[in-house]
């Protein structure tokens, strides 16, 4: 990676980092949701932006890494980092079991779509029945404030815990976007028999992605448990996590390296505004969502992040 | 010595035989031209041999290997690459993006796999568009393409599925120094041809397809005047035909 790959990204977790020392608590509140939804739509955007299998059931592994991580230090007594590193783990092998019984099937594009939100449904559905996941009840995990348990008093200290994350994934991005793996990955979203001829192994490739994929949104669902120290089925598995990744990863840019992030960010800032202006109307801002979603698609298929190319091409 | 055998192979689609029995060597070193009418089985033939389709019978020996079975991109670690009737580019990429793809195959690291694009890109012609979407390629430089990709995966046998169609007079004429420079670099190539003046041209050894069979086989010009490959053409009759206007001519 070149000096110029670097820049974009710390240079912009440099700034949301020193957020803490200006913003108010309601401020941190907003930015620790709105970039845990960006770190679940980093995880999205790999295998559904730079690999074309657009999942609608991103929840499976958001999910999974906010139970694994809850349920270890509930039912075990584990450490929360460990949790949140198995919920990490786990998060890739559910990953690669979902991309391994569909991709061997050769699903793609609608029918993918349609089995992976069938997955996460059929995870919801058991998560909200067992009473090992706590049922409909859902699973609260006790506060006690300290690094070890990965809960802390001061909530920029979280916020920069999710930065790092957040800066991290960035990172690795763009070492895949230079990359043979990355390369290949792109040769499969744009055609997958011209990728099979140049040598690529197509289904190996995608397993590489989904998992990868798959581990980046579990983090995002073991930060979000450590966040609210609450769930439920419909919150972890539920499918509002699934459609946000992908709306913010659309927003900013699809298949690019800080897309998913700006996305998020603009998305909720537009979001928490309008709840601002319309006063607290319920369901405004995933109306607001919508419009935008709608607007994004015919007017800037590339995002945010395609509207600043296009100004640089512009200019010369 | 045969780089590519081809032994008894067929492909059934339900009722329909597309390739029935078809056998040919490809010798190392050499231009071999597959030709026939349309429908004959000729890019069927490309499919079970490139591994995208599975033979009902018959096999497929590669170098001494059976590859039978083998999956595509197996295959083309082993060295055998193809270009596709039908233009396949990635059309959201750069043409040296393209390009790049097929060299990420034996250059794992990206700087030299961008050299070996360029490089590949200057050699059919490419070298001014590196930079340009594969998108906005004329008919005549997506064929390029075709033949850069599957030329930067550093195959052993490259097989070319009508690269020449759809090019006017001069783009053939343009194109047919760089298919006879990849022979001389020592990649042996299995054409599929319907531009006859390029197979007159290049091909050392012609095999003619017909529904599904092979008819025939041999030197381009003894292949042109052999009467059942003009029937197999022009229908049953037609050769007796010809020969009986010939004097009036």
């Amino acid at each position: 990676m070149s000096a110029r790959d670097i820049a974009a990204p710390v240079l912009l977790v440099a700034v949301l980092a020193v957020l803490p020392f200006f913003a108010s608590g309601t401020m941190l509140n907003f930015l620790v949701s709105a970039l845990i939804v960006a770190l679940g739509a980093q995880g999205w955007n790999l295998l559904a932006g730079f690999g074309g299998q657009l999942s609608f059931g991103h929840a499976a592994f958001f999910g999974t890494g906010a139970y694994v991580t809850a349920l270890l230090q509930i039912r075990f007594g584990i450490n929360a980092w460990a949790g949140m590193a198995a919920g990490i783990a786990l998060g890739a092998v559910v990953g690669w079991v979902i991309g391994f019984l569909s991709f061997r099937a050769r699903l793609r594009g609608s029918y993918f779509a349609l089995v992976t939100l069938a997955f996460a449904e059929v995870l919801r559905i058991l998560a909200n029945a067992a009473d090992f996941t706590g049922g409909a009840a859902g699973l609260l995990i006790r506060l006690q404030p300290g690094f070890g348990n990965l809960q802390f008093p001061d909530r920029g200290v979280f916020l920069w815990l999710v930065l790092g994350c957040i800066l991290f994934v960035l990172l690795l991005t763009a070492s895949i976007e230079r990359s043979r793996f990355g390369a290949q990955l792109v040769a499969v979203r744009e055609n997958e028999d011209a990728a099979r001829a140049l040598g690529v192994d197509v289904l190996a490739t995608k397993l590489k992605a989904i998992s990868l994929s798959a581990a980046i949104t579990a983090a995002a669902g073991c930060l979000y448990m450590q966040n609210f120290l609450y769930l439920d089925a419909n919150i972890a598995y539920g499918t509002w996590i699934s459609v946000e990744v992908l709306i913010a990863s659309i927003i900013g840019g699809l298949g690019t390296v800080l897309g998913p992030v700006v996305g998020a960010l603009a998305l909720h800032g537009l979001g928490e505004a309008t709840k601002l202006v319309s006063g607290q109307i319920t369901g405004i801002d995933l109306a607001i969502f919508g419009a935008v979603l709608i607007l994004s698609v015919a007017f800037a298929p590339n995002g945010v992040m395609g509207l600043r190319r296009l100004f640089k091409g512009r200019a010369g | 010595m045969s780089l590519l055998s081809v032994n008894g192979l067929s492909r059934r689609f339900g009722g329909l035989l597309a390739v029935d029995g078809a056998s040919l060597q490809v010798p190392a070193g050499a231009i071999t031209g597959l030709i026939g009418p349309n429908g004959a089985g000729k890019t069927t033939l490309f499919a079970l041999i490139s591994g995208f389709l599975e033979p009902s019978a018959g096999s497929v020996e590669f170098d001494g290997q059976d590859v039978t079975r083998e999956a595509p991109h197996l295959r083309a670690r082993r060295g055998i690459a193809r270009t596709f009737q039908i233009v396949q580019p990635f059309a959201g990429l750069s043409v040296r993006d393209n390009i790049a793809v097929g060299a990420y195959l034996r250059h794992p690291g990206r700087a030299e796999a961008l050299v070996r694009a360029e490089a590949v890109a200057r050699e059919v012609g490419l070298g001014s568009m590196l930079d340009g979407p594969a998108s906005a390629l004329t008919v005549a430089g997506r064929k390029r393409l075709e033949l850069a990709r599957a030329l930067a995966t550093e195959p052993r046998l490259l097989l070319l599925d009508e690269v020449l169609a759809g090019l006017n007079p001069s783009e053939v004429r343009d194109i047919l120094p760089v298919i006879r420079t990849i022979r001389d670099r020592g990649v042996t190539i299995l054409m599929i041809e319907h531009v006859m003046q390029a197979v007159m041209n290049l091909c050392d050894h012609v095999h003619v397809l017909a529904q599904g069979r092979m008819i025939a086989e041999g030197a381009p010009r003894a292949v042109c005047a052999d009467p059942v490959v003009i029937e197999a053409y022009l229908g049953h009759g037609a050769a007796d035909r010809i020969k009986a206007e010939a004097p009036h001519a």
